[in-house]
């Protein structure tokens, strides 16, 4: 019964979705207070019924009720606690309506929050959310139902996907669709002033805190998986720019150079078009992710949901949203006045080198992830492309965009001093290549040319400090005045900083683990000895093992170092008993920021076993980097002037050498 | 300079690794056998997804490393092993597409996109010069203006 409750309260999330995505509109051209505040209650309301559609859901997968397809489908009885609630989203059905629980959760957020916010742009951007809500419940409804019952109910179910099973699952697409979907905000926002044919300054302040928690989130979700896939998939890979993988970057890109085109439209007022035109691309490449992992039109580690039927409506979705937002972007945009002038050597010169940099490395990645697929639609041509394609164009558009970003900051707008920048950077490069130097001699081993790479990281860690350094006027006016300075900068200032510097330490740690990563492919036997990174490895032996619902051969490793041992780890091979099928569960030790990687190969016949075992210098460099990433995003959305519900700037005394920030 | 820092770059970021290659396959000069590496990893398993048959335990990409191994100890040339594996499994299995007439716009995506991009934005800016900045009031904005310019 409860079952069908949740599937009611879908149908009425559905009702009020439509009604929620006529009424304000109307609403906002009449100038009826009435009929707009009705965006307000309906966006609460259509939240509150999703939810609750969502908590049955859950519910029938934490008590395994296996009447419900989706559950017996994918859960199993013996499936530990904290998998059925993270199996809830671990299947097609189940994560859309997680998208579409966080979808309507961002509606409700700013109908609660965006009290400031003039009443018809409120209006009409909570209306186009509810499009968009209206869309997604009817492909769940329509295609995708979680809540179809089986007569008879199975006794068990036929459990949750293996390489599932795993705390990865809990975190990593909640974290993705916060991101995905919250650039849904910043849609809504855009085609909301190309409805009213207005936009200013104010409005780029009030999209960009969600533009902020959008990316955060996402960098956060991407940086998630990227791990995952690193110690499950047993290969010690990281990323593969598979299609799936490339369908989050892509809005990451687009995402991160809205974040700073946003910024130059609320400094400047310039780019407006521009960011809008942006606005609504990144979500578009976050719908068309969706579409690509769930139509099978590429193939892909991800596709656990694959079905052309849906693929077909998705791909409708698609269409009616990009190209009706696309289109009347063709009809308003000429309309928006004009943004501001401004000399190329200026910040805003500088972002917009950014920009151009950021969407061509986006335009490249999309181009590569689809050629295949046109190609092959057009003349039946089968040709791939993969990771030495996606390295070799995205590497060599990266690499002026990470010489340029210490200069962003450095550049005062309007117009810039570089040859000032160029001063003040020059000592910052000349460390960082110092630096690069010392690395290399440390780690040898690595080809030369990877000291270029190191410092290229090291110039970006180093120069957000400098950043700091200079602002605070650190060495040229007194310790107190500058300590004083430098806690009176704005918070998005140590945010711009954090983030700047976070890239660098993900590109030192992809240059570490690319260039001084040794590998050993061998065959061991019990009581065999391996040396890797400065540790020798001791194979003890193998030993079967079970969990509640697999069983296992899991051999032991010994770690010395100078004979002394250090450390120990299990690497194993599962066999998940219900569905037969194996997976690695790799062995991995952590040493400061390295790791030893040790992963089972298939048994010899003279009782050895294929070991694999791989010493990663500095790996923890790329996800932590990222972290610190998302943890500058987090410290500038807590700058007071982009607190959503704060917009205005409270009238504080001006603290001395205050600079414009970002 | 910033050319060959480019190209530095590039060739830095080409070589991300991860592996399925057993034991008894690796050769025993360990020059053949980086070349056989690298080689592998530019060649796509057939039957799996998305993975190059350095990374698969695939039985097909055994028998391809096996392949390309036998051909390199046999003293052929890196192009030399490519092309008798693109005569034998077609185009599909490079994972990095040759140049061709079919693969020019894949190819020269980046530079055009830069190129468009950089010419838009001169276009622009010519458009935009001379013309008055900034958003236009609203009248009652305006009138809200005018009224604080006269306290």
């Amino acid at each position: 019964m409860i079952i069908e409750i949740g599937h009611y309260a879908l149908v009425l999330a559905l009702a009020t979705a439509l009604i929620l995505s006529i009424v304000p509109v109307l609403g906002a051209r009449r100038h009826d207070s009435a009929m707009m505040d009705v965006a307000t209650i309906g966006s609460v309301t259509m939240f509150s019924l999703v939810a609750f559609s969502f908590g049955v859901l859950t519910y029938a997968h934490v008590v395994s009720d296996f009447s419900v397809q989706n559950v017996w489908e994918n859960s199993h009885s013996l499936v530990p606690l904290i998998y059925k609630y993270s199996g809830v989203w671990g299947n097609h059905e189940g994560s859309m309506m997680l998208w579409l629980l966080i979808l309507t959760l961002f509606s409700a957020v700013v109908a609660v929050f965006g009290r400031n916010l003039p009443e018809t742009l409120k209006a009409n951007v909570l209306a186009v959310q509810g499009w968009i809500s209206v869309a997604f419940t009817l492909f769940i409804l329509l295609t995708s139902n979680p809540f179809l019952r089986l007569d008879p109910a199975p006794a068990e179910g036929r459990d949750l996907n293996p390489v599932l099973q795993d705390v990865g699952l809990a975190i990593h697409p909640p974290l993705l669709y916060l991101g995905y979907v919250g650039f849904s905000v910043c849609f809504s926002f855009a085609v909301a002033a190309l409805l009213e044919g207005r936009i200013d300054a104010a409005w780029a302040r009030w999209v960009r805190p969600w533009t902020l928690a959008a990316w955060t989130f996402l960098t956060l979700g991407i940086a998630m998986g990227s791990y995952w896939a690193y110690y499950e998939l047993g290969w010690g890979g990281w990323w593969f720019w598979d299609p799936v993988e490339n369908a989050s970057f892509m809005p990451w890109l687009a995402g991160t150079a809205l974040l700073h085109s946003a910024l130059v439209m609320e400094k400047r007022e310039a780019l407006k078009i521009w960011t809008v035109l942006l606005a609504i691309l990144t979500f578009s490449l976050s719908l068309m992710g969706t579409f690509l992992v769930r139509s099978g039109v590429l193939t892909s580690v991800h596709a656990f949901a694959s079905d052309p039927s849906r693929g077909i409506f998705i791909l409708c979705i698609l269409l009616i949203f990009i190209g009706g937002a696309l289109s009347l972007f063709a009809f308003r945009a000429p309309r928006l006045s004009a943004g501001g002038l401004f000399a190329p050597i200026s910040r805003e010169g500088a972002l917009v080198v950014n920009n151009l940099i950021l969407t061509v490395a986006c335009g490249t990645v999309l181009t590569g992830t689809l050629y295949p697929l046109l190609l092959e639609t057009l003349t039946g041509d089968k040709i791939s492309v993969g990771p030495p394609f996606f390295n070799m164009t995205f590497g060599l558009l990266m690499a002026p965009l990470i010489v340029i970003v210490p200069f962003g900051p450095l550049l005062a707008w309007k117009r810039g001093d570089l040859l000032g920048a160029l001063q003040r950077l020059y000592v910052v490069a000349g460390l960082a290549f110092v630096a690069a130097l010392i690395f290399f001699y440390i780690e040898h081993g690595g080809p030369v040319l990877s000291v270029l790479g190191l410092a290229a990281g090291l110039f970006l860690v180093l120069g957000a400090v400098a950043d700091l350094w200079y602002r605070a006027g650190i060495g040229k006016v007194s310790g107190s005045v500058a300590w004083r300075r430098l806690t009176g900068l704005p918070r998005s200032a140590f945010g711009t900083a954090l983030a700047h510097a976070g890239l660098g330490i993900t590109v030192l740690g992809i240059v570490a683990v690319t260039t001084f990563q040794t590998e050993h492919v061998i065959e061991m036997k019990p009581g065999q000895t391996v040396d890797a990174g400065g540790y020798s490895l001791n194979f003890d032996g193998m030993q079967p093992g079970r969990g509640p619902n697999y069983t296992e051969d899991r051999g032991h490793f010994t770690v010395r170092r100078a004979g002394v041992a250090v450390a120990d780890t299990w690497s194993a091979k599962r066999l998940y008993t219900a569905r037969q099928m194996p997976t690695t569960e790799a062995g991995i030790l952590t040493f400061g920021l390295s790791q030893l990687y040790v992963s089972l190969g298939d048994a010899t016949k003279d009782g050895g076993i294929v070991v694999r075992i791989w010493w990663k210098p500095f790996i923890l460099c790329i996800w932590g980097g990222a972290l610190i990433m998302a943890f500058g995003g987090f410290v500038s959305l807590s700058d007071r002037r982009l607190r959503v519900g704060a917009p205005r700037r409270k009238a504080k005394p001006a603290t001395p050498a205050m600079e414009p920030a970002e | 300079m910033m050319r060959r820092l480019l190209l530095a770059f590039a060739l830095l970021l080409m070589t991300a690794p991860a592996f399925a290659v057993n034991p008894d396959e690796v050769l025993a000069d360990p020059a053949l056998e980086a070349r056989a590496r690298a080689l592998s990893a530019e060649l796509r398993c057939m039957v799996c997804q998305n993975q190059s048959i350095d990374d698969s335990n695939a039985d097909l990409a055994k028998d391809l490393r096996l392949l390309v191994r036998e051909r390199i100890t046999d003293g052929d040339s890196d192009e030399a092993v490519l092309n008798y594996i693109v005569s034998r499994y077609g185009e599909f299995v490079l994972l990095k597409p040759r140049f061709s007439v079919k693969t020019a716009l894949l190819w020269g995506a980046p530079a055009l996109l830069v190129l468009t991009g950089g010419l838009s934005l001169l276009l622009f800016a010519r458009k935009r010069a001379g013309k008055p900045t900034g958003s236009k009031l609203t009248a009652d904005e305006q009138a809200r203006l005018s009224e604080l310019l006269k306290k």
